[in-house]
């Protein structure tokens, strides 16, 4: 049977790229003794599959995947056992066995929300949150993305679910509290996935600014999947109560 | 959650990011207000390097079950991150605390190999500590070096405050004992060496002074001081198994060269090779108990979550309860589908049928080490390995299903003459037609690959061949040639991949490897002049190593090509690592004379490592 696990990736572990947080929730499985399935055949491998990768020197509240397991007791035991051999930035916030036949945890991505902050906001244009609101109020925002077949013009307005100017909230493992807070719900379906990044470099440069590198602080705040029509999405989260 | 040492806009920058910030599974954190001692302990080179290195764990751990003390680790940073640190003027810091290493009270450096000895300036120019121990103060950790290259400590003595000779479990509760009490009483730094110095195992070069002849041999060593040795021996663990070992090795989050389990199932080799260093310095060798091995390995699995295990030891064939020991882990790992590796085993019978239970259908390839390509040559380096040995192995194994060999030989050994040269061809050749005599003609997939490599050998430091010249650059070279115009004549030619090393930096790991004091300027001269990371051969230096050779006036093939006399006293005759001068210079004749010794176990030689009355030395009630 197939489990969900939810977690957060906060503080010095947000530097582990997606390929080592995968070696390295293999190597907790079996020191929490979880009685996990093995493929068959010559090298055999806990079968597990990551939702949607979190790029290197994000942090996040909204981190899943799903394992095989021979044998369950009950969510409680199971995050307990897990937790207990966490490393300090990695919290598993909920297990959830699935049902039969559910969509694993990556098929099912298909949007995630952030929240993004400046290291220094003393650096940005005036007005910045003025005109990211015009820049979203727009119908169309004609953008050229890079994929791994070459590049193609999509309208990235099509891509942004949701964008707010918040005030700043406090996260785990970071020192300050930023002032302002953008939040964006983005498209994340394979293939479609649009980054924070990718967005926010877009509006800056409709303001011929150059963000310096390195000047976003991106936290995930939830990994959704679509629960209504393509016409009519309705975003919950991978793991939610119905 | 600490703080970093560096910021996010360089982890952001540079490859590996992972590297540098500690946290890993297992890593320990200590209050640093609860503990007298701070202990940095370093591999000079890059972490996925260091991180899997046993050594340096076994220490960790010790030094870590001692409540007044807490060891961190510090590795050297790649070079992204070292133009960055310099630029930016970042010091050096340890990963656990992420708290700058000049701080600390001890700088503990592992020196496993020649060619890190500028990533130990590395390490001390990024931490902010004066290369020279003489110009450092009560201000700088005490910087004490370890690990096989302190058996020649004499080329980067100037460096080191101390080095600590042998096995780090015996004397470190009683050197920091003495730090905490030389601090307390406040005496000088220069006190604390001295009392140091007067511990067993401990060599603290600054005591001691040397003089040459005027054809630049040692003259003679004394020491400054009259309460300190002048012949110092290596510290060994006697019981092996009551001892420290890791039961929670740290797991890295990257993935490092040994990423797994080690299990040391013994110390030490009863072979006796003649090129081999380590062979000598471990003697004599001494077995671990089944009992606690099978311990270990369930606790280390179980507390790491690695997905395989490997024996470590020199020669694992040679470990009496091997069958017992895998039969062990054969059924703990299948349950969890652990994969156990085994290195440095002998090919036979019983080798291939544990490969069979333990490995992949997809069948690795098999490693044979005859190490020279005759069997004359191999009498003289005592490697007792016959062709007929190779042969049948090859011939077991293709019956078994493996169609991939790797052998390994050393071109440049004492004695060797191009038939031992054109010997190597040969035997790749017997090989590949003993695979095609052996498996018949429907069952093959494809041809059988034969992988032959070659090392240079260099003449070590307590071997029966250190009084043995080593080549030149030219010669090496030409012996790669030979070997390779040899195995393109065979009849067998297409099925046999030969790889051969350079020779560049074979020849600077010789000069260190039997260098002496004056070398030391070198070093500290090339390290400034932008050699770093020698060992990896994209930012070895070979001009300007050799153009400051010159500049200092040194003769590089004094160390190297030179064959010394029977009577010369060499850089590091001070250090005694329990094995006699008389033993390896009969030794050396022995070799001359292609004559073999037999192993430990056959007969004892009268090495001198019976003196500390244990391992082999002990078996079947002998030398008690």
């Amino acid at each position: 049977m197939k489990v969900r696990i939810k977690f957060a990736k906060y503080g010095t572990v947000r530097f582990i790229g997606h390929l080592d947080v995968m070696r390295y929730f293999q190597k907790a499985i079996r020191r929490a003794g979880i009685d996990v399935a093995y493929s068959e055949g010559f090298s055999p491998h806990q079968i597990m599959s990551f939702a949607a990768p979190l790029s290197v020197g994000h942090t996040s509240e909204g981190e899943y995947f799903d394992l095989e397991v021979n044998s369950f007791t009950d969510s409680k035991d199971f995050k307990k056992k897990l937790q207990s051999v966490m490393v300090e930035g990695i919290e598993i916030l909920d297990v959830q066995p699935l049902e039969q036949g559910a969509k694993n945890a990556m098929a099912s991505v298909a949007a995630a929300a952030y929240l993004v902050s400046f290291r220094d906001e003393t650096i940005l244009p005036a007005l910045w949150k003025e005109a990211l609101l015009d820049f979203y109020a727009k119908p169309e925002i004609p953008v050229i993305k890079k994929t791994k077949k070459g590049e193609k013009e999509i309208n990235l307005k099509e891509s942004i679910y949701d964008l707010e100017i918040r005030t700043g909230i406090s996260k785990k493992g970071q020192e300050t509290v930023p002032e302002n807070e953008i939040y964006l719900l983005l498209n994340a379906e394979s293939g479609e996935n649009i980054k924070p990044v990718f967005v926010l470099e877009t509006f800056f440069q409709t303001l011929s600014f150059e963000l310096p590198p390195f000047s976003l602080l991106i936290h995930r705040l939830e990994t959704m999947q679509n629960m209504g029509t393509q016409e009519e999405r309705r975003l919950v989260p991978l793991l939610w109560e119905k | 959650m600490g703080r970093l040492a560096l910021k996010d806009e360089i982890l952001m920058q540079v490859e590996k990011p992972a590297r540098y910030i500690g946290n890993e599974v297992n890593a320990v954190i200590k209050d640093k207000e609860q503990v007298d001692i701070r202990f940095a302990m370093c591999f000079p080179d890059v972490y996925e390097i260091g991180m899997s290195h046993l050594g340096i764990q076994i220490i960790y751990d010790m030094l870590n079950q001692f409540e007044d003390v807490w060891c961190e680790r510090v590795y050297s940073p790649w070079v992204d991150l070292d133009a960055i640190m310099r630029r930016e003027q970042i010091p050096l810091f340890a990963l656990e605390s992420q708290e700058p290493i000049r701080n600390f009270d001890f700088l503990g450096i592992t020196i496993q190999y020649e060619m890190c000895y500028t990533n130990i300036l590395q390490i001390l120019d990024l931490s902010g500590i004066p290369f020279l121990a003489e110009e450092r103060t009560w201000e700088d950790p005490v910087v004490i070096g370890g690990g096989p290259c302190t058996y020649n400590p004499e080329p980067i003595c100037d460096f080191f405050d101390l080095f600590y000779i042998g096995e780090a479990e015996t004397r470190y509760r009683e050197l920091l004992d003495l730090y905490k009490k030389c601090r307390d009483e406040k005496t000088s730094r220069k006190e604390f060496l001295e009392r140091a110095a007067q511990i067993p195992g401990m060599y603290v070069p600054s005591l001691y002074e040397v003089s040459y002849h005027t054809d630049g041999t040692l003259k003679e060593r004394h020491a400054l001081i009259k309460e300190i040795p002048i012949k110092i021996e290596k510290e060994l663990v006697t019981d092996v198994s009551d001892t420290y070992y890791p039961e929670k090795p740290i797991v890295p989050f990257i993935k490092v060269t040994q990423d797994r389990v080690v299990l040391e199932i013994q110390r030490g080799c009863i072979r006796g090779c003649r090129f081999c260093q380590a062979g000598q310095l471990y003697r004599p060798v001494r077995e671990r108990s089944l009992e606690m091995l099978k311990a270990y390995a369930v606790k280390m699995l179980k507390n790491t979550g690695h997905e395989e295990i490997s024996l470590s030891s020199l020669s694992s064939s040679d470990y009496s309860c091997l069958p017992e020991l895998l039969d062990y882990l054969i059924e703990t790992c299948k349950e969890q589908k652990i994969n156990i590796s085994l290195p440095s085993l002998r090919i036979d019978a019983f080798s291939l049928d544990v490969m069979n239970k333990v490995q992949d259908v997809k069948k690795s390839s098999l490693t044979f080490a005859p190490e020279a390509g005759s069997q004359r040559l191999r009498n003289v380096i005592n490697k007792g390995l016959t062709q007929e040995e190779i042969l049948e192995g090859a011939r077991l194994a293709f019956e078994g299903g493996w169609s991939r060999v790797k052998l390994y030989f050393m071109l440049g050994l004492p004695m060797e003459t191009e038939e031992d040269i054109e010997g190597i061809a040969d035997l790749c050749n017997q090989i590949a037609a003993v695979y095609y005599e052996t498996v018949p003609k429907e069952k093959r997939t494809g041809r059988v690959q034969i992988v032959a490599s070659t090392s240079f050998f260099i003449p070590k430091p307590f071997t029966p061949f250190q009084w043995a010249p080593q080549c030149t650059k030219d010669e090496f070279l030409h012996k790669a040639y030979l070997t390779r115009t040899a195995i393109a004549s065979q009849l067998n030619q297409k099925s046999i991949k030969y790889n051969w090393h350079e020779a560049d930096v074979s020849v600077l790991e010789g000069i260190m490897a039997r260098g002496d004091r004056r070398l030391n300027k070198v070093i500290l001269r090339a390290y400034q002049k932008g050699c770093m990371y020698d060992a990896w051969s994209e930012y070895y230096k070979n001009d300007v190593w050799f153009e400051t050779f010159e500049e200092c006036g040194i003769d590089p093939s004094f160390y190297t090509t030179r064959e010394r006399n029977d009577d010369e006293i060499f850089p590091w005759d001070f250090l005694d690592c329990g094995v006699s001068r008389e033993f390896l210079l009969r030794e050396w004749h022995k070799a001359k004379d292609e004559s073999i010794t037999p192993n430990c176990r056959v007969q004892c030689q009268g090495c001198g490592a019976s003196r500390f009355r244990t391992g082999v030395c002990t078996e079947g009630g002998r030398g008690q």
